[in-house]
């Protein structure tokens, strides 16, 4: 008899907020069960579990929901939080990991979007917002193997799931991150290294296929 | 060695408010900096580089932005009294969960009521009024969002209290009515000095609130 899975995940496949779950889960060592949504058709259990918001991620523990990607990846810190610390234990340091998630969350995030969604001078404006965010980030990671130090830390779990958007961003935008951010490239590289973020992270071909698609689908006349 | 507390504040601030309500339940000394939003200090500037806004808490020199981070950090460091976050890491999350809310959703909400021109404003008030509901739902019969003792998100929702309230005479809002038991929460939250002591004086937003609506050039419903 197979014993009831105490964790469950709602995600959908190119979401890079569940990403973030995930790597969080797998950082840990966490056994737990994953249920992909149909965003298009979302689940009754997604519904019940998260009625204000009706999004994924949701973690669900014991049976109690939590949602939010960050808010996901704190608690999932503080539960398992003998397993491989994300956030620092210094306040200080601690206050810097949460802004610099945040900031991937109010910028960096929003202006990748207008980069896929928009066209002609909006996208360039979006194109220039989206690399100042990184340009940003990498003023942030300075000479540092991973934003959390020497170990993967809070903001590289925010941010690396973006990294297998870059191809859309890219070729929607007609332009190529290693040439504005190397640093953050070969960051990025380094956490594609770990087991955690590489089995995770979906390939970018596909994040490209599905985004022409919903495109064709949802956003064009 | 004594702790040097600086906060960059700006008086009508609902942001700056939060840190003002946090810095007083636990009980912290510091000095206040008032700025010029309009002619930005090179303190907040080099503080603040990314976003340069208030309020900034500068603790022994190191700079912690964005209010409701700066709440949590004074939470971190002053553990030894007055919890304004739950404990238990299902609840802590929850209470991250609803400050969210007021974060993004009320804060969203908000701003369209705020600017919303004469024929949006009755669609963007009954909006703003579902939202209000649905914070009364999650206070449920507890004293405050934080139970028994005030608690994060009471810190991240009260301070819009006097906006909501000069926003009254502009539009068709009446919070009292259409959400009472809100607006019991709030009469209880300003029973507690930190809170009262934090908030600016009503008049005072009311005042800034008419100046601010003729500098954006939104006309008022008034009556």
């Amino acid at each position: 008899m197979v014993e009831e899975a105490k964790v469950l995940l709602l995600g959908s496949r190119f979401s890079m907020f569940g990403m973030r779950a995930k790597i969080a889960l797998a950082e840990k060592g966490i056994k737990y069960e994953y249920m992909e949504e149909d965003l298009t058709n979302k689940s009754p259990l997604l519904q019940e579990m998260n009625p204000i918001h009706k999004k994924i991620p949701v973690l669900i523990h014991d049976g109690r929901p939590i949602c939010e990607s960050l808010i996901i990846v704190e608690y999932i810190d503080m539960v398992w939080h003998s397993n491989y610390p994300l956030l620092p234990s210094d306040s200080y340091h601690k206050a810097q990991a949460r802004f610099w998630a945040d900031f991937v969350d109010q910028k960096v995030y929003h202006a990748s979007k207008r980069v896929w969604i928009s066209e002609g001078d909006e996208q360039e404006v979006a194109k220039k917002d989206f690399l100042q965010s990184l340009k940003q980030l990498e003023w942030f990671l300075g000479d540092k193997p991973y934003f959390g130090g020497d170990t993967f830390g809070f903001v590289d779990v925010a941010l690396i799931p973006f990294y297998c958007w870059f191809y859309t961003y890219e070729t929607f935008g007609n332009f190529k991150v290693e040439e504005v951010c190397p640093k953050l490239i070969s960051w990025a590289k380094r956490c594609m290294q770990k087991e955690s973020v590489s089995e995770t992270l979906a390939d970018g071909n596909d994040v490209y296929e599905a985004v022409v698609d919903y495109k064709k689908k949802f956003i064009s006349n | 060695m004594e702790d040097e507390i600086v906060l960059l504040d700006f008086w009508p601030s609902l942001f700056g408010a939060r840190v003002r309500i946090a810095l007083a339940e636990k009980g912290i000394k510091y000095d206040s900096k008032e700025e010029d939003l309009r002619s930005k200090s090179p303190l907040l500037l080099q503080m603040n580089p990314i976003y340069k806004q208030i309020p900034v808490l500068i603790h022994n020199g190191k700079p912690i932005c964005d209010s409701l981070i700066v709440v949590q950090y004074i939470e971190d460091v002053w553990n030894d009294r007055n919890p304004l976050l739950p404990s238990a890491p299902y609840h802590r999350a929850q209470a991250r969960f609803w400050a969210d809310y007021v974060e993004k959703k009320i804060f969203e909400l908000w701003s369209k009521v705020w600017t919303s021109k004469r024929e949006e404003q009755e669609v963007a008030e009954k909006e703003f009024i579902e939202a209000l509901k649905l914070l009364e739902d999650q206070l449920g019969d507890k004293t405050y969002f934080g139970g028994d003792n005030l608690g994060f998100v009471d810190i991240a929702l009260v301070p819009y209290y006097g906006w909501f309230k000069a926003y009254e005479t502009f539009g068709n809002l009446n919070i009292e009515s259409e959400c009472p038991k809100f607006n019991a929460w709030v009469k209880r939250c300003l029973q507690k000095e930190s809170v009262s002591k934090s908030l600016p004086n009503q008049h005072k937003i009311y005042e800034f609130s008419v100046e601010l609506r003729k500098k954006l050039g939104i006309e008022s419903v008034g009556i």
